[in-house]
């Protein structure tokens, strides 16, 4: 349904070009949950905000990105502004700040009703009442006067993933949607968008640094590093065996409240500098597998499983 | 020696809030932001303190630091009472005990060089060191925690995250402290660099024989590194037990529900999160009864008249009417 082909974001700074995002492409079927999983600075965001046009101004863009049939890197604004919302909705981090301060609840999901299906009044409200039952906001009705600062964190969430649903998107691009919130809150939030991309079929690309998050919820597991691609799989595969040394590297560095060991395996040296074109894998000079050659040449992620961007075979790897 | 390092007990905070007045003369609203907590800790252990986002936690590690001032309770060091109104008793506290913030950047004066900021502690501490003296004790610790000595004249902008949250752990250590207070000090940091910095102050505690308090709200990371971990919800004491224990036998409700809700990284495990109803009541008016009532499964008629005691079992406390002993 979507299809992102060899896209590169890079941004226009005072010390130079900073290389975001380079040459990653994936697809998402309908009906499915797909995570991008990586740290700070690894991309995942930048994709997020390319594939509905809210990019910086000082971005550059090469690539595709194909939905249904249009490629939302070069359709004109006004093309991609009847797509926004009504065809992708997007849940973004912070819900205090995503939300318009100024704006009752009923206006703020309302606004989006008389955009693109120039609903107004009770018809509206209506619409706004049933999206606000469906994430479960209790009291629906006595709370569509409220102000966002009037909500707790957990239910600003709900209201920005009621105003996502508002026009029954077919995807629905989740960035970090709990990673403000507290784990009891978080619990409550994953449910609820379970719950609902069954009940809706909707395609959910859930983007998150949080590998415990990813497991419960993901059907398909993209891993990120310094905007590449590293290892592509399903989340089951991912989890049982790793195939990246960046994965596995990642995955031995995060606490298991289960499993306590002695000590973290920790990676080792600082996150990449990004100002520089690719030439070799950005995961090289932190890797405990790099051999020479992982200096000098940029390993294109296979095309079958497994997936993976890695100069070593998997068999060498500790 | 056979004194506890250090012991905190029934230690409240509150903050008034003086713009909510109606009128001059009407009493402001008061946040009830620590309820009586008390525990003990010993030398050389480390005490996990989680809860969630407002929970406290925060507060009553500053509490103790005496950057706010508590409103009753008593906290000891070493066996002695500090009274945070009394100077001399300010002037130990700094001495004995540092702290590490949060947010690794916000946390270093983005004018000061590295060096200068790790000396800063020392010129005040040791007044009898020389000027090189001093820089050669600042650039041990930046060596112990792994900063380059050709990056010592740079200033914090320059570094990462993870590199400045190093530095601030030098500066807290270059008072010689006996306890550290640690808030939330790997959460602003990603996941590949915040094990470094978990290990590297577990090292530096072996090293040093340092008492740490450590609070977070990533329950992973509290088991790693704490020999006890202490709950709290809503500025009050949920429960207290051995880090094993707590996350193996939960009693507290509270801390059944906060366990289950943590998700776990392995697809295959069967996540049945008891998920808790509604959000945390305001600490402005807080709840007769327990202060979890209003969200706990397992609440019976006696916990909205009355508040539940810490009672003692062997090295586990909690404060539960229902939860099993």
């Amino acid at each position: 349904m979507l299809s992102v082909q060899d896209l590169s974001i890079r941004f226009r700074t005072g010390e130079g070009h900073v290389h975001a995002v380079n040459n990653v492409s994936f697809d998402i079927a309908a009906g499915q949950k797909l995570a991008l999983v990586g740290e700070s600075g690894s991309g995942k965001s930048q994709i997020a905000l390319s594939i509905l046009g809210l990019l910086a101004n000082n971005a550059e863009t090469s690539g595709r990105i194909d939905f249904n049939g249009a490629d939302l890197l070069s359709i004109p604004l006004r093309q991609l502004n009847k797509i926004r919302a009504k065809e992708i909705g997007i849940i973004f981090q912070d819900p205090m700040t995503s939300l318009n301060p100024y704006m009752t609840v009923e206006r703020q999901l309302g606004e989006v009703l008389e955009l693109h299906e120039g609903l107004r009044g009770s018809a509206a409200r209506a619409r706004v009442l049933e999206v606000m039952d469906a994430v479960q906001i209790p009291d629906a009705k006595n709370r569509l006067k409220s102000y966002p600062h009037e909500f707790s964190g957990g239910m600003r969430q709900r209201i920005v993933i009621a105003m996502a649903l508002l026009l029954r998107p077919k995807l629905i691009l989740a960035d970090e949607p709990t990673t403000a919130l507290d784990v009891t809150v978080q619990a409550q939030i994953m449910r609820l968008l379970d719950d609902i991309q069954q009940e809706y079929k909707t395609s959910i690309l859930l983007i998150t640094h949080d590998l415990g998050v990813v497991a419960g919820f993901c059907d398909e597991t993209l891993v990120l590093y310094g905007g590449r691609v590293m290892e592509r799989a399903a989340t089951k595969d991912i989890f049982a065996l790793p195939t990246h040394p960046y994965t596995r590297g990642l995955m031995r560095a995060v606490p298991n409240i289960h499993e306590p060991h002695a000590k973290l395996t920790a990676i080792p040296g600082q996150p990449p500098n990004q100002t520089q074109p690719l030439t070799a894998c950005p995961f090289a000079a932190r890797c405990q597998d790099a051999v020479m050659d992982c200096h000098s040449s940029l390993p294109d992620l296979t095309q079958s499983a497994p997936m993976r961007a890695c100069l070593r075979p998997l068999e060498e790897l500790t | 020696m056979s004194h506890p390092m250090l012991t905190v007990s029934d230690l409240e905070v509150r903050f008034s809030l003086t713009q909510s007045k109606k009128w001059p003369w009407s009493i402001p609203s008061v946040v009830h932001a620590v309820n009586g907590v008390s525990f003990t800790l010993e030398r050389g252990k480390t005490l996990g303190i989680v809860g969630e986002s407002g929970c406290g936690k925060s507060t009553l590690v500053r509490a103790i630091a005496g950057l706010v001032k508590p409103a009753s309770g008593v906290v000891t060091l070493d066996g002695e009472e500090i009274d945070y109104h009394a100077t001399a008793d300010l002037a130990r506290l700094r001495r004995t005990v540092q702290m590490i913030f949060q947010d690794p950047v916000a946390s270093l004066n983005p004018r000061m060089t590295v060096l200068e900021i790790v000396s800063e502690p020392i010129s005040v501490f040791f007044p009898e060191l020389s000027k090189d003296e001093r820089n050669l004790k600042a650039q041990a610790m930046l060596d112990r925690v792994g900063i380059p000595r050709r990056n010592m004249n740079r200033y914090p902008h320059e570094f990462s995250g993870g590199q400045c949250q190093r530095i601030g752990i030098a500066r807290a250590l270059a008072a010689e402290p006996q306890v550290l207070l640690c808030d939330e000090p790997v959460s602003a940091l990603d996941v590949s660099i915040q094990a470094q910095v978990v290990n590297l102050l577990k090292e530096l505690q072996d090293d040093m024989g340092l008492t740490l308090v450590f609070v977070a709200h990533d329950l992973g990371v509290v088991r790693h590194i704490s020999d006890d971990i202490l709950v709290m919800y809503l500025g009050g004491m949920m429960e207290r037990a051995p880090a094993s224990d707590l996350v193996l036998a939960p009693r507290h409700p509270y801390t059944k529900a906060l366990l289950s809700a943590v998700p776990v990284p392995d697809p295959n495990a069967k996540l049945t999160p008891e998920i808790l109803d509604g959000d945390l009541p305001s600490p402005i008016a807080l709840p007769t009864g327990c202060l979890f009532q209003s969200r706990c499964p397992s609440r019976i008629d006696r916990c909205a008249a009355q508040r539940p005691d810490l009672t003692q079992d062997g090295d586990r406390f909690k404060a539960c009417f229902v939860a099993p002993t």
